[in-house]
């Protein structure tokens, strides 16, 4: 559990908690979900009481029926445990490599924004170059100079998403910079570290976080394709991306194999977009 | 109500009987209005924002909004009941039976047509008239409004014209089909008064041909020139109707009363603009101008500005000058007021007095001390002595603070809860500026226009300063709320003994605030001297073109 998400949670309740605010069917159901998630994350064994590692050879291949409600794979083990068991990589991974991405991305983005004409054309030429790569390349580049791994890969989908946060951080922050309040804050005496930190940071961090919550569902589809390529999460756990690779080699004849990872992806995916773009319009309306 | 014709007077462009304007289930926002503007008149309703009157002028032309309910006795454009049409047979109205200017011409004029175009619109739409008797027609009609080389201007975008030239394409568009009613809302609001003074002519010209004119205004100066009869608007009510010398020069009712006594214009300094609303305050209507420090050569001088010039560079590459060999002096407890239309170089100025800009040459001395050509550090300690007020109060907080954090903050005391020394600073402070400790936990957005402007006041004065730099500091307020504020900027002059820079477009404010004016044009001071000198006789032509150009009321 990251704080982000501890954050994003918190003022989704807190907002929805208005008397005046009704939840959309999709705001809801992305709810549930959510908390499904969360739930498979940090105590799995609640919602999926078996082993996910436990191998069971007699009853391989099996479709989805009332023992395996997914079905299961080439060595018996139950689709459903490893599913839920998988939760929690997925989520600590998109979770950090945002977290990364974003800190990061402030970093360079305030550098940029704060500190005069040739520290921000430096940055700005800096991020275009990086801007150059598709974020995938520029996670392989990473994986293949350190190595691939679980924490290789977090940092690899963090450091491709840094470019972006970083160009709208500094976009943020250029449009604050200039607003009447900084301004006025400057009349009374203020110092420029006092203004940067009191007034134009906060200023510039609050939309971002809309932002982030959105972003968390990319780092964990991203996370996923480098597992599935094998360079994240090694083929035994039971990471959702590794899961799909294992089950492309049986996609004709047991399709549950790639199906039921694949789903999860998409529906966590799908459920950080929908929290995200909620929290942003009630920010917006707020 | 009965949907069948009804004819009225057939005399009349426009009929109006007990309309009621509401939306959704609130409140009807217009409650019962009823008036008639004949052929060759110009009916002004005036009210401040929120009083209902553009939702009236909107009824007319049935965009009222798709949740209004309108309902109405009687409600006729040319005899003939407009009452219950829906939208294409308003649109067959609109343009040929009635005509709109709004305020804002950049936003009213597509930006990627040609104005000739824009303007031929409604030619196409509602004649017979052919591509070649179209294009004679908006040239007709250009050369009608005054627009110079009509046929340069047709091919023309809108924003490559002035305000003003705006204003009267604008208007061009809306008379082209010779509709008998015209109805203009807020059309000078956002021009320089000497653009202003010359579409107000072209109003007065349009109703001299016999055209109904329906103005729109908050301002009673304005409406005072060119409007035959008088409507007040007051919460969704008329209050009071008649012709104009008779209602500006004698008002009956109280509201119309107090906005005529809020115009500032040639009241003597110190004359309180708004009724006194408690105890404390002194009682309105007297002179109080002789408490105040007299201005000799001698007294201290706290703010100088030393030939200052800066310019900007252009998008060709070509550099502007914005301001330009401009000194002056600020006398301890006296109000200098800078004038200007726009592009005049005020608000560069004043950035320039709050040293947010570096001047290119010349320098600002604050208690003779240097202040543009030191170091932000040395000049951070000398930044509680001078204040700034801004137009945009709302925009001049940040966002996510309330009253109390804003007040606190500049109070330069960490924000501790229940603290009783700073409740006890902030109560007092709130006090001083007129409001009540109830708007502590609230932030900006949810306060009014002129809450707003007192809580911009109370900061700026929250550092004690010396000096208060106030930028167009009213003139986004209504003009009862206006006089509330400019009395109580001069409250505090008088009990702190603040010397005031008093940046505005408005002459008539600045006249009633200031000791000493100075009129600036393309980024030099013309003319400058004590106020009552500069506008009982100007010396430059172009402070008596300013002068001639204010809108005065006509009672």
């Amino acid at each position: 559990m990251s704080d982000l998400e501890v954050q994003a949670g918190l003022a989704a309740q807190s907002r929805q908690s208005g008397p005046s605010r009704r939840l959309g069917v999709a705001e809801t159901a992305a709810g549930v979900l959510a908390l499904f998630l969360l739930v498979s994350a940090v105590v799995p064994q609640l919602l999926a009481p078996g082993d996910p590692l436990a191998i069971d050879p007699l009853s391989a291949f099996q479709p989805p029926n009332l023992a395996h409600g997914f079905g299961t794979d080439e060595s018996g083990r139950d689709i459903y445990s490893r599913v839920v068991h998988g939760t929690q990589y997925s989520l600590v991974i998109g979770a950090v490599a945002t977290a990364i991405g974003l800190g990061l991305g402030i970093l360079l983005g305030t550098l940029a924004g704060m500190l005069g004409r040739v520290v921000d054309f430096t940055v700005n030429r800096f991020l275009e170059v990086l801007f150059a790569f598709p974020g995938l390349l520029l996670a392989l580049l990473f994986i293949v100079i350190f190595g691939p791994g679980v924490v290789t890969a977090t940092i690899a989908v963090g450091l491709s998403t840094a470019p972006g946060y970083a160009r709208i951080i500094r976009a943020q922050l250029i449009t604050v910079r200039s607003q009447a309040f900084v301004e006025a804050a400057t009349v009374l005496g203020r110092t420029r570290w006092q203004i940067l930190l009191r007034h134009i940071l906060p200023n510039t961090l609050a939309p971002l976080f809309v932002l982030a919550t959105l972003g968390v569902g990319q780092a964990i589809v991203w996370a996923a394709t480098l597992s599935y390529l094998g360079l994240g999460a090694e083929p035994p756990t039971s990471e959702w991306g590794a899961m799909l690779s294992a089950g492309r080699t049986y996609i004709t004849s047991a399709w549950w194999m790639s199906f039921f990872p694949g789903l999860f992806i998409v529906l966590t995916a799908v459920t950080a977009t929908v929290l995200g773009r909620s929290i942003d319009r009630r920010m917006r309306h707020a | 109500m009965n949907g069948s014709v009804v004819f009225g007077d057939s005399a009349a462009a426009v009929t109006v009987r007990n309309l009621r304007v509401g939306f959704g289930s609130a409140e009807p926002v217009v409650r019962g209005v009823s008036f008639a503007v004949a052929p060759g008149e110009c009916l002004a309703i005036v009210g401040e924002s929120g009083s209902g009157k553009s939702v009236t002028a909107r009824s007319l032309l049935g965009l009222a909004g798709t949740n209004a309910r309108v309902s109405a006795d009687r409600l006729e454009l040319g005899g003939q009941s407009v009452l219950g049409l829906a939208g294409r047979a308003w649109q067959a109205r609109r343009g040929k039976d009635v005509g709109l200017v709004l305020q804002d011409a950049l936003v009213s004029l597509d930006p990627l047509r040609p104005i000739g175009r824009e303007i031929a619109d409604s030619l196409r739409l509602h004649t017979t008239l052919g591509a070649a008797g179209r294009a004679r027609r908006v040239l007709e009609l250009l050369d009608a409004v005054g627009l110079p080389e009509p046929e340069l201007q047709v091919r023309k975008l809108s924003g490559q014209l002035s305000g003003g030239e705006r204003q009267r394409a604008l208007i061009a568009a809306a008379i082209a089909l010779n509709p008998p009613l015209l109805i203009a809302d807020e059309p000078t609001t956002a021009l320089d008064v000497t653009v202003q003074a010359q579409i107000l002519a072209l109003l007065e010209q349009i109703t001299g041909a016999g055209t109904a004119v329906l103005l729109i205004s908050h301002d009673l100066a304005v409406v005072s020139r060119v409007a035959h009869r008088v409507a007040v608007m007051y919460d969704g009510q008329l209050v009071e109707t008649g012709r104009t010398p008779e209602v500006l020069g004698s008002p009956q009712q109280e509201q119309t009363r107090r906005m005529v006594a809020a115009i500032p214009g040639d009241k003597p300094r110190g004359t309180r603009l708004s009724p006194s609303d408690g105890p404390d305050t002194p009682s309105g209507l007297t002179a109080t101008g002789d408490s105040r420090a007299e201005v000799s050569p001698e007294s201290t001088v706290v703010l100088e500005a030393i030939g200052l010039s800066k310019s900007f560079r252009r998008q060709d590459g070509t550099r502007q000058l914005a301001v330009d060999d401009v000194s002056f002096a600020l006398h301890r407890g006296s109000t200098l007021g800078i004038v200007g239309e726009s592009g005049s170089g005020k608000t560069t100025t004043a950035r320039l007095l709050l040293a947010l800009l570096a001047p290119d040459h010349g320098e600002v001395r604050v208690f003779g001390e240097p202040w543009s050509t030191t170091s932000e550090k040395t000049r951070r300690g000398l930044r509680a002595s001078v204040g700034a007020i801004y137009q945009d109060a709302l925009g001049s907080f940040d966002p996510r603070w309330s009253v109390a954090e804003i007040l606190t903050d500049a109070l330069h005391l960490r924000h501790e809860r229940g603290a009783p020394h700073t409740t006890a600073r902030l109560t007092s402070l709130l006090d001083e500026v007129g409001l009540a400790p109830t708007v502590l936990p609230r932030r900006p957005l949810e306060l009014s226009g002129g809450q707003r402007q007192r809580v911009g006041i109370a900061r700026a004065l929250a550092g004690r300063p010396e000096i208060l730099i106030c930028d167009e500091p009213v003139s986004s307020l209504d003009v009862t709320v206006q006089a509330q504020v400019l009395d109580l900027l001069d409250d505090v002059q008088r009990e702190r003994g603040l010397s005031l820079i008093f940046i505005s477009h408005d002459l008539g404010v600045v006249q009633h605030v200031s000791d000493h004016i100075a009129i600036m044009r393309d980024g030099r001071i013309v003319e400058m001297g004590p106020a009552e000198r500069v506008f009982a006789a100007p010396q430059h032509p172009y402070s008596a073109q300013l002068l001639a150009a204010v809108p005065r009321l006509r009672a």
